[in-house]
């Protein structure tokens, strides 16, 4: 039998072959800390009298918590990370230097290497593939001082994603939809692995987004094959010879396997307090937010903030809105500084952060006041989160706070993508895809209106024309307009089913009309018709019955009898 | 045998309910810490709970951050037990590595300020206020040698390295 990434990982680290459910004793490669989390384990450390690390130049611990600190308890927290760090001769990340999730992926994690880390968002090196996982402080100071850990080999679900994503939507939307679908205890001890042709094409930023957030859905990790992608990361990284290639077999067996077509995706929120409280942008337009937050380990890299910047650049901040900006990492910082999205995001009204983990962790950098509502693009949104607990916080991606911080309310960020596109960002706009909707939509209109146009007679002439109308907007302005056009499609299309049920009432009130319609067209047009969308289903349910009425000409009783039917059938008239 | 009176909570109790953000400063001073306990579920607890008192959640209990403080401070202000429908995985293992027994059952079945019995060796909860008695499941046996020695520091200490066998 072939092994799942989690499985194969764990044998190579526990010296024998291991499978889900079995108990194994494995290497650890790297151990991470924060301030949040160092101290205790430091204290545990002390307890047990260990005093030299397995492999000091492994453990490394974050000051980002708290980072710079903005109290002296902990000041103090750090000084004694500090001087432990001095005495071990364990790595130290400083103040400032970012988040631990963005710098231990940039400069330590390796391909089929195992990390655990006192944080809960170590499974972010998952996209690495390494098999990295959130631990206590014990645990983790354990694992730094005898280079073990234990692990229950976790069974896997299969995350297939296929599609390309629609301009506007993004891999955080798909990672908030799936949380959404499984559940925050859906994949509870379980590990999470990302495969399929749209995770083949994503770049490092987006997979870290995916991995980052395989915790809540309660994952014990969230594996990425390392490939290609892997290692022109790791060479932009100037790690390069750190680069395996590494994948599941193809007989790994898997406990649950979830397939996601991201083509039909929109974009998604969380709402206040848990993730897995998940709404489509349309439901969750129009929410008054008062302060947006980019940021935290979830999505803080250049490429989140060069969405942001494309986006706002130009624009001016909607009044009364504050927006907190923080870049992942000093790299981020430099990066996105070289690439003018620093100066964008001033010019438009953000606030400045140095990097690290802000808001996110509820003691400085944007606290919310009683009442107040944030949209960020955090991975979290549990009661208090962000220091207030008379406050709410919904998530979403960088284009949706971006959209949100230019209108003052939730927005759909798929309106600005024209801009995008006029900036040149290839993988975020696809007009192939749209042109296909356009055509189909076009296909779907011209028959439909020939089927009124047929059954109705001179009657659905005027509606015919707007739907034909419609029907070559769509086609000429393929692109986001297509949505509008369908849109326009379906209050046509409502207006025609009343005008229909007028029409038959009106006859039906004077004389029975003579039945013109073919039996077999009619036939086929309904065989087809059953083919088409829900929304166009129920109208065209409401139009075969109509016709049905029609053809019983000489019994005015049983056409009454059909439309009464019809409307309970639609439950509308 | 463990008793006590249960203060039930809802379905996804996390971490930040348990050990607030904002009070991230107190997480070198645990007992200080410990006396906002579980404060953003219910304000209350912490003052009004008896040593000896069970928490009793619902569904994913402990969700969140891996911060160890949280099971730490419920073990340092005497509860005696969590019960949850289920728990949150890091959680879990924190829970065991610091001595605080967390107990997978039907909680449902318990109501607010019920009088419990927990016997950890047979596996019974007894509620003495509505008369039922439910059963909660056996720990992984990797776990019961971890608690049973009295968490992981006490673990190693006593056997110098894992000794999971």
């Amino acid at each position: 039998m072939g092994k799942t990434l989690a499985e194969k990982i764990l044998s190579s680290h526990a010296g024998h072959d291991v499978s889900a459910g079995e108990i194994a004793i494995a290497h650890v490669d790297l151990c991470l800390f924060q301030d949040g989390t160092g101290p205790l384990a430091i204290r545990q450390l002390e307890k047990l009298g260990v005093e030299k690390l397995a492999n000091p130049d492994r453990v490394v611990f974050f000051l980002d918590h708290s980072a710079p600190s903005s109290r002296k308890e902990l000041s103090n927290d750090h000084k004694f990370i500090r001087d432990f760090c001095k005495k071990t001769g364990a790595r130290l990340s400083e103040v400032g230097k970012g988040i631990c999730h963005v710098v231990i992926n940039e400069d330590y994690v390796v391909p089929g290497e195992i990390l655990i880390g006192a944080d809960s968002h170590t499974c972010t090196g998952g996209a690495l593939g390494c098999f990295s996982t959130g631990m206590g402080s014990t645990d983790v100071a354990i694992g730094a001082a005898y280079g073990k850990s234990w692990f229950r080999v976790p069974e896997s679900f299969k995350v297939y994603v296929t599609g390309k994503f629609q301009p506007g939507v993004f891999p955080k939307d798909l990672i908030l939809h799936l949380i959404g679908t499984i559940g925050a205890d859906g994949a509870t001890y379980k590990s999470l692995e990302f495969c399929g042709p749209t995770i083949d094409k994503m770049d490092m930023s987006a997979r870290f987004t995916l991995s980052n957030m395989a915790v809540e859905a309660g994952a014990k990790a969230g594996l990425i094959a390392s490939d290609e992608t892997t290692k022109r990361y790791l060479e932009s990284r100037g790690r390069e010879d750190k680069w395996i290639p590494l994948k599941a077999d193809d007989d790994a067996e898997y406990e649950r396997v979830i397939e996601i077509d991201v083509s039909t995706l929109a974009p998604t929120v969380s709402y206040p307090h848990t993730v897995d409280n998940t709404h489509t942008i349309d439901e969750a337009a129009g929410i008054k937010i008062d302060q947006v937050f980019l940021g935290t380990c979830t999505n803080s890299r250049t490429e989140d903030w060069e969405v942001v910047a494309k986006i706002v650049k130009g624009k001016t901040i909607a009044p009364g809105m504050r927006f907190v900006a923080i870049p992942g990492s000093v790299e981020v910082m430099k990066d996105v500084m070289d690439l003018g999205y620093y100066k964008t995001l001033v010019e438009f009204g953000a606030v400045m952060v140095p990097p690290g983990c802000g808001p996110c962790v509820g003691i400085h950098g944007g606290i919310p006041a009683d009442g107040e509502v944030s949209l960020t693009t955090m991975n979290r949104n549990f009661h208090g989160r962000m220091g207030n607990p008379n406050a709410e916080i919904y998530l979403g991606s960088p284009a949706v706070i971006a959209a949100t911080a230019i209108e003052g309310v939730i927005a759909d960020p798929r309106k600005y993508v024209k801009e995008l596109k006029t900036i040149g960002k290839p993988q975020i706009v696809d007009t192939m895809a749209l042109k296909a909707v356009a055509q189909s939509a076009q296909k779907t209109i011209e028959r439909v209106a020939s089927d009124t146009a047929t059954v109705l007679g001179p009657k659905a002439k005027e509606a015919s024309d707007t739907v034909e109308k419609v029907a070559r907007k769509a086609t000429e302005q393929y692109g986001p307009k297509v949505r509008k056009a369908a849109e326009d499609f379906e209050k046509t299309l409502t207006r025609l089913a009343s005008d229909t049920t007028k029409a038959i009432k009106d006859m039906l009130s004077s004389k029975p009309p003579k039945n013109t319609t073919k039996k077999t067209n009619t036939k086929n047009i309904a065989k087809k018709k059953t083919e088409k969308k829900k929304a166009v289903k129920k109208k065209i349910t409401k139009k075969k019955a109509a016709k049905k009425a029609v053809k019983k000409k000489a019994v005015k009783k049983a056409a009454k009898k059909s439309v009464k039917k019809t409307v309970k059938r639609t439950g509308r008239k | 045998m463990l008793e006590g009176k249960a203060w039930k909570f809802g379905d996804d109790i996390s971490t930040d309910h348990i050990a607030p953000g904002r009070y991230f400063h107190l997480r070198s001073d645990l007992p200080e810490l410990a006396k906002h306990v579980l404060e953003d579920a219910d304000p209350e607890f912490a003052s009004r709970m008896s040593p000896g008192d069970f928490v009793v959640g619902g569904n994913n209990f402990g969700l969140g951050s891996s911060r160890e403080h949280a099971p730490t401070i419920i073990h340092l202000a005497g509860v005696s037990a969590v019960l949850a429908k289920s728990f949150a995985r890091i959680f879990f293992r924190n829970s065991i590595n610091v001595g605080l027994p967390v107990l997978i059952c039907d909680t449902d079945q318990i109501e607010a300020g019920d009088a419990l019995e927990v016997d950890l060796e047979t596996g019974k909860i007894k509620d003495l206020t509505n008369g039922k008695e439910l059963e909660f499941k056996p720990l992984p046996p990797t776990m019961i040698k971890i608690l049973n020695d009295g968490g992981l520091v006490s673990h190693i200490k006593k056997h110098g390295d894992f000794k999971l066998d």
